[in-house]
């Protein structure tokens, strides 16, 4: 088991908490960012409060077994047909700052089809809809922090935010990790894709290195003959900062 | 490998196919949890006043007596989970049922005064956005050792104020910029 996130008065009686680590300047993109149109009037303009981690923080809501279907983590085999579009597996490892694995931990995905396309009423995008393909999966993550989906390689859509804006192939993904403050919400993107210099969401992350994280990696050991390529897409949560103990 | 944590990207607008078409929580406590029962209404506003549609917010707080879940809800009914998770509707809103958290210890020795944790999500906010909700006429809140670090201007925007029409119903407006901007947090 990892070390422990909290640790009692009587042996540190100066931290009640073990907190996480901050983020370093570039590696998120800011709230505020106008070349991304709805962050216009949804972006905060008031500086945040820093608030050191208490109880509140660094524990979270954890989710067991029971919350996990049998065809959640696959995108293909819910409903009576399979869908159109390339098969792919995704598969990746969670881990903290520290690499420790991130285990047991819920993955929430969604995404478009492959002709890029959301089973949502607010899509009204000119693209088919595929009858057998809704485009969400949810999974957890084994004792060593790995996971893995298969699904279909989606699409890339249209979307107003300025004149011929179109986002990067994409998929939704949401983590909860060890605690309140690891909560996590981003976009898992494809190589080689030419839209990248184009959309602001991808380019909101200042720093070039820290975009790159997004991009998942063609994987041939993840790859299945004659079934699915397979793509390598590892995340990594806040780690916590270090303690006399864990020295 | 390398370990700088992954960046955060807009949860978009198609966030209910994967997060809340089918997978919501409005019930953050069962009928079996012990404590006051409150329900707490959400709206969600932006920057010229207009309702948010899109957004969700996931709430994290702890049980009557102060403590936070541990593990996730047994499937014969675990009565507190601690955690929910809504859509706005078109009027920017979203209403959670709950109990009304007890106090949770707070650093050097302090005790925090009762408080919901929030996420804010949405289109157009690149990354989590994160709140507290407060109790207007708790008495400890005068010690609570989080609200002290807010200007004392900005730290109504922290006060759920109850309905006067309905008893046991309070409400918790979210400006996410402008005048009356609620006080988010880095955390």
């Amino acid at each position: 088991m990892s070390s422990p996130l909290i640790q009692s008065t009587r042996s540190n009686p100066k931290e009640f908490v073990t907190p996480f680590r901050r983020h370093e300047p570039g590696t998120q993109p800011d709230y505020f960012y106008p070349a991304y149109r709805a962050t216009r009037l949804r972006a905060p303009s008031q500086p945040l409060i820093f608030l050191p981690h208490t109880l509140s923080e660094v524990t979270g809501p954890a989710f067991g077994h029971s919350a996990i279907g049998p065809h959640d983590q696959d995108l293909t085999r819910q409903h009576a047909g399979e869908p159109l579009g390339e098969r792919i597996i995704v598969r990746g490892r969670v881990v903290d700052g520290d690499g420790h694995a991130v285990s047991n931990s819920l993955i929430e995905i969604w995404q478009a089809n492959a002709a890029g396309r959301y089973a949502h009423a607010k899509d009204d995008h000119p693209a088919p809809l595929d009858p057998n393909f809704t485009g969400t999966g949810r999974t957890l993550t084994d004792n060593d922090g790995f996971f893995s989906f298969v699904t279909i390689k989606p699409g890339a859509y249209p979307w107003r935010n300025h004149h011929n804006a179109w986002r990067p192939a994409h998929i939704h993904f949401s983590l909860f990790g060890p605690a309140f403050v690891t909560r996590l919400i981003t976009q898992m993107y494809f190589p080689g894709d030419p839209l990248f210099a184009y959309d602001p969401i991808l380019q909101s992350i200042p720093d070039e290195r820290a975009r790159q994280r997004l991009v998942s990696k063609f994987d041939l050991e993840t790859t299945k003959p004659e079934w699915a390529l397979g793509y390598r897409f590892d995340i990594v949560l806040r780690g916590r900062e270090a303690t006399p103990f864990e020295k | 490998m390398d370990l700088t944590p992954t960046p955060s990207q807009t949860v978009g607008p198609y966030l209910h196919l994967g997060l809340t078409d089918t997978r919501s929580i409005s019930r953050v406590a069962g009928d079996g949890a012990k404590g006051d029962r409150l329900r707490l209404t959400f709206r969600v506003l932006d920057g010229e006043g207009v309702p948010v549609p899109d957004a969700m917010i996931e709430l994290w707080q702890a049980d009557s007596e102060g403590n936070y879940a541990q593990h996730d809800g047994a499937p014969n009914g675990a009565s507190f989970l601690g955690f929910g998770r809504l859509a706005t509707a078109q009027d920017g809103s979203c209403t959670f049922e709950t109990i009304r958290p007890g106090r949770v210890p707070g650093p050097r020795e302090s005790v925090q005064a009762p408080h919901i944790n929030v996420s804010i999500l949405g289109r157009g906010i690149l990354k989590r956005l994160s709140t507290r909700v407060y109790f207007a006429e708790e008495p400890a809140n005068a010690a609570d050792p989080v609200l002290a670090l807010v200007p004392e201007n900005r730290r109504a925007t922290l006060l759920a104020r109850p309905d006067s029409t309905r008893p046991g119903n309070w409400i918790f407006d979210v400006h996410l910029r402008g005048e009356a901007e609620t006080v988010f947090f880095d955390v």
